[in-house]
C-alpha cells in the first residue's frame, strides 16, 4: 500500500499516464459514462429539431439561411482540431510535455476560430436575415441545437487552457495526464456531434 | 486490489497531512466528502421534503373529504398536487433512495468509498438547493400548477402566468443535475471498487439494482434535462418549441417527458426490488431464489422501461399502430417483474422465516406490488386505457407501486439498514406499530380510489359533486391517509427514541446477515474496512459463517489507508448554481426597484453565480487534492464481531 511516492524518472513514466493510478482509470471510465449522457441529452436536441425543422413561422427558412462554405470552413477547422488533439494524446504517451503543450495549444487556437465563426454567423443571422430566438420554432430549436454544442466549445477551450497552464506549472504527471486525456475525449465528442450537425442541420436544411 | 494502486500517484511527494483539518460540528457536515455522512444527509433532506410531500397530500385529501368542499380554492389544489407529485418523487423518495444507497453499496463491495467522494457531495448539495430553489416557490409568488408532468400548453407563459412553472423548471434542472452526478458515481464505484473476488455475479442483488438504477438515471435525465431547457427557453425567452402559433409542438414536451418518466418510475422501483431482495434471504436464511434469473429481470426490465414511454400517451392520438406497439411493450415488463415475484416467494418457501420489521415491510410489498402491477397491465391495455385515463383508477395504479412498492421497501431498508448506519437497533414493538397502521392507511386510501376511477371520478379535479356515489369512497380514503399519517409518526418517534439510546449495535445485529455490511462495526469506522475482505462466493459473509470462520479473509496486510480530504468546494459550487438559476428565472421581471431591476435584468445575478459554480470548479482543478492517510496504529484496534 505504501511504497515510496518516488519521483517518476523519465524511464519509469508509464506508457498511459492517464490509466496509471485508480482515479486516472476511475476518471477516464466516469467520463466515458458521462458521454453517454452527453449522447441522449444531444440526441433528444436533434430529434426536437428535426421534430421542428420545417416550421419556420413564415421566417426565414433553412435552405434561405444557410451558407454553406462558411459552415463548411468551420467543420473544417473543428475536425483538424480533432486531430491536433490526438497529437497532443500521442506526444502526452511518449511522455514529451512540451510537444504535447504546442499541440494543446493549437487545439485551442482551432476551437477559438471555430467559435469566432459561429458567433459571426449567429450575428448575421439575427441582424440581416431577422432570424432571432424568438423567430419561430424552426429558429427556437437551430438556435438551442447549435447553441448548445457552441457552448460546449467555449467550455472545452476554457478547460483545455486551464489544463496548459496546469501543464506548464505542474509538469506531466500521473495526476495531470488523466485531466488532459478526458478533455480530449470530450473534445473529440464535440467533433462528433457537430459531424452531425452538418449533416442534419445544415446538409439536410440546403436539399430538404 | 483496487487501493493498492495509489502508490503511483505523483511525480511530486505526497502531502501525507497527519495535521489534515478535521472540521467538527455544522462544517463536518457542509465539507464531508464521506459516503456514510452524505448517506445520512441525504435521508433528513429527502425525509424533511418527504414530510413536506406528506403535508401536502393531507392537505388535497382534506379538501377531498366531502363533496363541494371549501376548504382549499381551485388554484391553491392545483399548486398542491403539482408540488405533492414533484417533491415526492424528486425530493422525497429518490434521496432516500440516495441515502440507502450511499449508506450500504460501499459496504457490499467492499470499498472504502465511492469512486468520487467529492462528486458524491456535489450530487448532494446540487440535489438540496434545486429541492429548496422549487419549494420556495410557496413564499416567492407561488408554486408551480400545471401538474408534475407539466404538460404544455398549459405550462407555458400564456396560461401559467406566475413564476410558479420557472421554479418547477430550474429547480428540477438543479436537482436532476445532482441525480445524474450520483448515478454516474454509482456506476464507477461498481464497475471499479469492488473488493477481491467480488465478482458481478456475486454481487450482492441491492448492488445490482443500483447499478442499472444508475445506467437508467444516466440515459434518462438527459432527456429531461433537455425537456426543462426547452420550456425554460419557452417561457423565459420566448422560444416556440411548444407554441402552436409560430409553429410549435405541444406533443413533443410529452414524447420527451415520458422519455424520462417512465425510465423514472424504474429508478424509483428497482432499488426497493435490491432491498426486497436482501431483506427476505436474510429473515428466511436462504439465499436469493434464482439469482441468475433475478440480474437478468433486473436487466430486462431496464432496457424495456425505454421502450414504453407512449402508453402515458394512448389518448393523445398517436394513431393505432403506435398504441399497439407501445401496449405489447408495456405488457412485456409483466414477465421479468412476475420473475422476481415468484423468486421472492420461493426465496420464503420453506425459509426460517423471521418476522422482524423490515421483513414485514417486505412480506407486505410483494402482494401490494404485484396489484400495482396487475392494474399496471390492465392501463397497458390501449382501447381500456381510453377509459381509464385521466381517472382516480390511474392515480391507485400509481400509488399502488410507488408506495405499496418503492416506501415499503424503503421501509424495510431504513429499518433493515438503520442500526449500521447508526449503530441503533430501531424499536421492533414500533416497527410493527408503524407497519400495520402505514399498510392499513394505505389500502384504504388508494384500493377505493380503483373503484372512484372506474366510477368516473377525475383525477385533478379539486371538488366534486354530491350524489355521484363518490361521497363515502371519499371519506373512506381521507380517512386512510390519517392512518398512514399515524405510522409516519409512530416511525419518527421510533427514530427519537431510539436516538437518546445508546449506540451499541453490533457488527451483526440481526444474526443472520449474509452481505459484507455485516461484517465490520456498526457504524462503520470512516474507512470502512481495515482490510479488504476476500470474497469468495456469492453471499460472502453467510458463506464465511456457514465454513465456520468469525469473519472474512483479508485480502491485503494492514496497512496505511488513502483518504479524500474535506471540502467546502460541493456546497459552494451548489450555492453558486442555486443564485444563478435564481437570477435567471427573474430576468424578465420588473421590480419597482431600480437596483433590483439593474441586478436582475442585466443578468449580473445570474453571472455571479456562475463566477461562484466556475470559480469552484477552477480551485477543484487547480489545487490538487492528495488526501490524507490513515496509519495502522490509528486504526481500530479489535473490531467486534
Amino acid at each position: 500500500m505504501t511504497t515510496a511516492h518516488a519521483e517518476a524518472s523519465k524511464e519509469e513514466f508509464p506508457h498511459e499516464p492517464e490509466k496509471a493510478t485508480l482515479e486516472g482509470r476511475n476518471k477516464v471510465l466516469a467520463f466515458w459514462l458521462f458521454l453517454g449522457g452527453e449522447a441522449v441529452l444531444f440526441g433528444t436536441l436533434f430529434a426536437t429539431f428535426l421534430a421542428l425543422r420545417n416550421q419556420t413561422n413564415e421566417g426565414p427558412s433553412a435552405n434561405e439561411l444557410f451558407h454553406l462554405p462558411l459552415v463548411a470552413a468551420a467543420t473544417f477547422i473543428l475536425l483538424v482540431s480533432s486531430l491536433t488533439s490526438v497529437f497532443a494524446i500521442q506526444a502526452m504517451h511518449r511522455n514529451r510535455p512540451a510537444v504535447l503543450r504546442n499541440w494543446l495549444l493549437v487545439t485551442v487556437a482551432l476551437g477559438l476560430g471555430f467559435l469566432i465563426l459561429e458567433i459571426y454567423e449567429f450575428t448575421q443571422y439575427v441582424r440581416h436575415e431577422d432570424f432571432g430566438m424568438t423567430t419561430s420554432a424552426f429558429s427556437s430549436a437551430f438556435y438551442t441545437l447549435v447553441g448548445f454544442h457552441g457552448a460546449h466549445v467555449a467550455f472545452g477551450i476554457a478547460w483545455i487552457a486551464i489544463l496548459i497552464g496546469q501543464l506548464m506549472r505542474k509538469g506531466l504527471t500521473v495526476v495531470t495526464a488523466p485531466k488532459v486525456y478526458v478533455s480530449a475525449m470530450y473534445w473529440h465528442f464535440i467533433d462528433v456531434v457537430w459531424v452531425f450537425i452538418f449533416t442534419v442541420v445544415y446538409l439536410l436544411g440546403k436539399v430538404g | 486490489m483496487a487501493q493498492a494502486a495509489h502508490t503511483l500517484n505523483s511525480s511530486k511527494p505526497l502531502g501525507h497531512g497527519h495535521n489534515v483539518k478535521r472540521h467538527t460540528g455544522l462544517m463536518d457536515w457542509l465539507t464531508t466528502v464521506d459516503h456514510k455522512k452524505i448517506a445520512i444527509l441525504y435521508l433528513w433532506a429527502g425525509g424533511l421534503f418527504f414530510g413536506i410531500g406528506g403535508i401536502e397530500a393531507l392537505l388535497i385529501r382534506w379538501q377531498l373529504i366531502k363533496p363541494m368542499n371549501n376548504f382549499l380554492d381551485a388554484q391553491t389544489f392545483n399548486e398542491l398536487i403539482t408540488m405533492h407529485g414533484t417533491t415526492m418523487i424528486f425530493l422525497g423518495v429518490m434521496p432516500i433512495i440516495f441515502a440507502l444507497m450511499n449508506a450500504v453499496i460501499p459496504l457490499q463491495i467492499g470499498a472504502r468509498d465511492v469512486a468520487f467522494p467529492f462528486l458524491n457531495a456535489l450530487g448532494f448539495w446540487t440535489f438540496l438547493f434545486g429541492g429548496i430553489l422549487l419549494n420556495l416557490s410557496w413564499i416567492m409568488g407561488g408554486a408551480p400548477d400545471a401538474g408534475w408532468t407539466s404538460y404544455t400548453p398549459l405550462s407555458t407563459s400564456t396560461y401559467s402566468t406566475t413564476h410558479g412553472v420557472d421554479f418547477y423548471t430550474i429547480g428540477l434542472q438543479i436537482a436532476g443535475l445532482g441525480t445524474l452526478i450520483g448515478g454516474i458515481n454509482f456506476l464507477a464505484t461498481i464497475i471499479t471498487m469492488r473488493a477481491p473476488g467480488m465478482t458481478y455475479m456475486r454481487m450482492p442483488m441491492f448492488a445490482w439494482t443500483t447499478f442499472i438504477t444508475s445506467a437508467i438515471i444516466l440515459f434518462a435525465f438527459p432527456a429531461v434535462t433537455v425537456g426543462l431547457v426547452l420550456l425554460t427557453f419557452d417561457r423565459i425567452l420566448g422560444a416556440n418549441f411548444f407554441e402552436v402559433g409560430a409553429g410549435g409542438n405541444p406533443v413533443l414536451w410529452q414524447h420527451i417527458f415520458w422519455i424520462f418518466g417512465h425510465p423514472e418510475v424504474y429508478i424509483l422501483i428497482l432499488p426497493a426490488f435490491g432491498i426486497i431482495s436482501e431483506v427476505i434471504p436474510t429473515f428466511s436464511r436462504k439465499r436469493l431464489f434464482g439469482y441468475s434469473s433475478m440480474v437478468f429481470a433486473t436487466i430486462l426490465i431496464a432496457f424495456l422501461g425505454f421502450m414504453v414511454w407512449a402508453h402515458h400517451m394512448f389518448t393523445t392520438g398517436l394513431g393505432p399502430v403506435a398504441n399497439a406497439l407501445f401496449s405489447v411493450s408495456t405488457m412485456l415488463i409483466a414477465v421479468p417483474t412476475g420473475i422476481k415475484i415468484f423468486n421472492w416467494l420461493f426465496t420464503m418457501w420453506g425459509g426460517q422465516v423471521r418476522f422482524t420489521t423490515p421483513n414485514l415491510f417486505a412480506a407486505g410489498f410483494i402482494p401490494t406490488f404485484t396489484m400495482g402491477g396487475v392494474t399496471g397491465v390492465m392501463l397497458a391495455s390501449a382501447p381500456a386505457d381510453f377509459q381509464f385515463h385521466d381517472t382516480y383508477f390511474v392515480v391507485a395504479h400509481f400509488h399502488y407501486v410507488i408506495v405499496g412498492g418503492l416506501v415499503l421497501g424503503l421501509f424495510a431498508g431504513l429499518h433493515y439498514w438503520w442500526p449500521k448506519m447508526f449503530g441503533r437497533m430501531l424499536s421492533e414493538k414500533l416497527g410493527k406499530w408503524t407497519f400495520w397502521t402505514f399498510i392499513i392507511g394505505f389500502h384504504l386510501t388508494f384500493f377505493v380510489q380503483h373503484f372512484l376511477g372506474l366510477m368516473g371520478m377525475q383525477r385533478r379535479v379539486f371538488t366534486y359533486l354530491p350524489n355521484q356515489q363518490f361521497d363515502l369512497l371519499n371519506l373512506v380514503s381521507t380517512i386512510g391517509a390519517g392512518l398512514m399519517s399515524v405510522g409516519m409518526i409512530i416511525f419518527l418517534v421510533n427514530i427519537y427514541l431510539t436516538s437518546r439510546r445508546p449506540a451499541d449495535a453490533a457488527n451483526d445485529p440481526w444474526e443472520d446477515g449474509r452481505t459484507l455490511e455485516w461484517t465490520i462495526p456498526s457504524p462503520p469506522p470512516e474507512y470502512n474496512f481495515k482490510q479488504t475482505p476476500l470474497i469468495r462466493g456469492i453471499d460472502a459473509f453467510w458463506k464465511e459463517k456457514m465454513a465456520g470462520n468469525k469473519g472474512m479473509t483479508p485480502a491485503e496486510p494492514v496497512g496505511s489507508i488513502h483518504m479524500p480530504s474535506a471540502t467546502i468546494l460541493p456546497f459552494t459550487m451548489s450555492v453558486g448554481i442555486f443564485i444563478a438559476g435564481l437570477g435567471f428565472m427573474f430576468s424578465r421581471d420588473d421590480f419597482g426597484n431600480a437596483f433590483m431591476s439593474f441586478m436582475f435584468n442585466n443578468y449580473i445575478v445570474t453571472a455571479i453565480g456562475l463566477i461562484i459554480t466556475f470559480g469552484s470548479m477552477l480551485l477543484r482543478s487547480l489545487y490538487d487534492d492528495h488526501g490524507w492517510h490513515i496509519e495502522p496504529e490509528e486504526l481500530e484496534g479489535s473490531e467486534r464481531t
